[in-house]
């Protein structure tokens, strides 16, 4: 039998236990650069064209060049992606409060809401464009559709989450339905609301620009059909790479909105 | 000060008799206990005594009024301190006067009075989440308290705590109910506690779930006075209360 590997102790996290902590948070960047490079060497020996695959080099490269137009068209769907959010939250909040008053809306329309989520969205982005033509109403109605399931979710769980005990400990002290939900249900539904929301934000760059592979003036999704078309393999590298820290930025700020909003979080650590 | 009477109370659920004619009073400025096994149907007549069920039939009377089925007008407070996470000490023990429409700074003022007396110092500004068990019950009875001074009801306020904690809240409460001349009605299946606390202990019996509703089998009145109920316990006089509330109990 082989000796066992460093299994960690009781009661030390479990992920964590044995790494110094200053290489656990090296660890990913070093990754990431690691295998940076060694795409960057892939192409430089020459084992896939270039034409196929462009170096890091290129790509870079091409984000610079680009930039004054990149930012253009991320801007166009930078707003596709808040307009849609914002009305995603608005619906998802209208949604899990009616649900919650009334238990006959959440028996009609809860599997609905599921339903939704079942829709890819890939095959409903052509019909909306077909609907509402190539402005920005398609986009926003597709990321509406994508962000909204799981802001009501989140929010319902955290609703459903309030010890029975507090609201009959409320009525006792005579709150109404609104103090309630003001005062136990809201609060404690704001951590599944971040959670939901972290996921939404996500959804939401990406939703705009599916939506606007299939038609539009501007955006980043526009770009990318116009570059693909022209075979410029680098500028779509660097539109994802663009892509991708959108949607990073936009998590991250979720992250930091929760921290801010939620100060009781960090007690007790 | 207020007088609390429940008369011919009786509940049901789902066609079982869970309470048979229960009948109490609880009179001003005293401390009474109800003391029963777990599951004869306590917290069933909390809730119809906080207003929170309606009693099939029956009438909760407090000062003489008529207070069936309306819940807001006594102070509840149960095991569990049910303090919200997302708020402060202050702005936690505060919240029934938010609900009643007073403004916040107010609300915190009057609450801040209070929490030297209820040993909270420097409390205020920490979550619940950083106290201890105990401080937490003492925060969830300033709430109470905050609600109405009139009359408490306490279900198994202490039961969750250890046993020197427990024993230090309760010098703590009786001192605090003296001082304020708080009526109160707590809830326990601790029958030590009971004597301890109670200047009335009414014994409930009866096991619901095997077809026989709880009633009121007997009251035990205690005379020792509260400065001297921290050695209570290790006097003649509580063993005999202990063995007729015992035998009571069956």
């Amino acid at each position: 039998m082989s000796p066992r590997p460093n299994v960690s102790r009781p009661g030390t996290a479990g992920r964590t236990s044995g790494v110094n902590p200053l290489v656990g948070k090296l660890a990913a960047p070093v990754a990431v650069v690691a295998l940076v490079a060694l795409w960057q060497l892939v192409c430089i020996v020459g084992l896939v064209p270039s034409f196929l695959l462009p170096s890091p080099v290129t790509v870079v490269q091409a984000l610079i060049g680009d930039w004054q137009l990149l930012a253009g068209h991320a801007v166009t769907s930078l707003a596709e992606a808040a307009l849609g959010l914002a009305a995603g939250i608005a619906l998802g909040f209208a949604a899990a409060i009616l649900m919650d008053r009334f238990e006959l809306v959440y028996r009609a329309f809860y599997p609905l809401v599921v339903l939704t989520q079942t829709i890819p969205t890939v095959a409903i982005a052509p019909l909306l464009v077909l609907w509402f033509g190539y402005g920005m109403l398609p986009k926003v109605v597709l990321i509406v559709i994508a962000t909204f399931f799981p802001i009501t979710v989140g929010l319902l769980d955290g609703f459903r989450s309030v010890d029975p005990d507090v609201i009959d400990l409320m009525r006792s002290m005579g709150a109404n339905r609104a103090q309630i939900m003001r005062h136990a249900k809201l609060p404690a539904s704001l951590g599944h609301l971040f959670s939901g929301l972290k996921i939404s934000a996500a959804y939401a760059i990406v939703g705009a620009v599916i939506a606007e592979w299939l038609g539009g003036f501007s955006g980043l999704g526009v770009y990318m059909t116009r570059v693909r078309s022209a075979y410029a393999f680098d500028k779509m590298f660097a539109v994802i790479i663009l892509i991708s820290a959108l949607s990073l930025a936009l998590m991250w700020a979720v992250g930091a909105l929760r921290r801010a909003l939620m100060p009781w979080e960090r007690s007790g650590d | 000060m207020a007088q609390l009477e429940v008369e011919h109370v009786s509940v049901a659920f789902d066609g079982v008799r869970v309470l048979d004619d229960v009948n109490l009073t609880v009179e001003s400025g005293h401390i009474a206990c109800l003391l029963g096994p777990s599951g004869c149907g306590k917290t069933t007549l909390f809730h119809a005594v906080a207003g929170l069920s309606v009693p099939d039939s029956g009438r909760v009377l407090l000062d003489g009024r008529d207070i069936t089925g309306v819940p807001g007008q006594l102070a509840y407070m149960l095991q569990k301190d049910l303090l919200l996470p997302d708020k402060t000490i202050v702005d936690n023990v505060s919240l029934p006067l938010v609900l009643r429409g007073v403004s916040r700074d107010a609300a915190r003022k009057r609450a801040l009075e209070l929490f030297d007396t209820f040993g909270l110092a420097g409390t205020a500004d920490r979550w619940p989440s950083e106290l201890s068990g105990g401080m937490r019950q003492r925060a969830a009875l300033l709430r109470s308290y905050l609600f109405s001074q009139e009359f408490m009801l306490l279900d198994e306020p202490f039961s969750a705590l250890d046993a020197f904690t427990k024993a230090d809240m309760h010098v703590w409460f009786l001192d605090v109910a003296e001082r304020f001349g708080t009526t109160a009605l707590v809830v326990t299946h601790d029958v030590d506690e009971a004597l301890e606390l109670a200047d009335k202990i009414f014994v409930m019996r009866g096991a619901p779930q095997a077809g026989k509703p709880t009633r009121i089998v007997g009251t035990e009145r205690i005379a020792c006075p509260r400065a001297n109920r921290a050695n209570f316990a290790l006097t003649e006089e509580f063993l005999e209360h202990k063995r007729r509330v015992l035998e009571l109990l069956g």
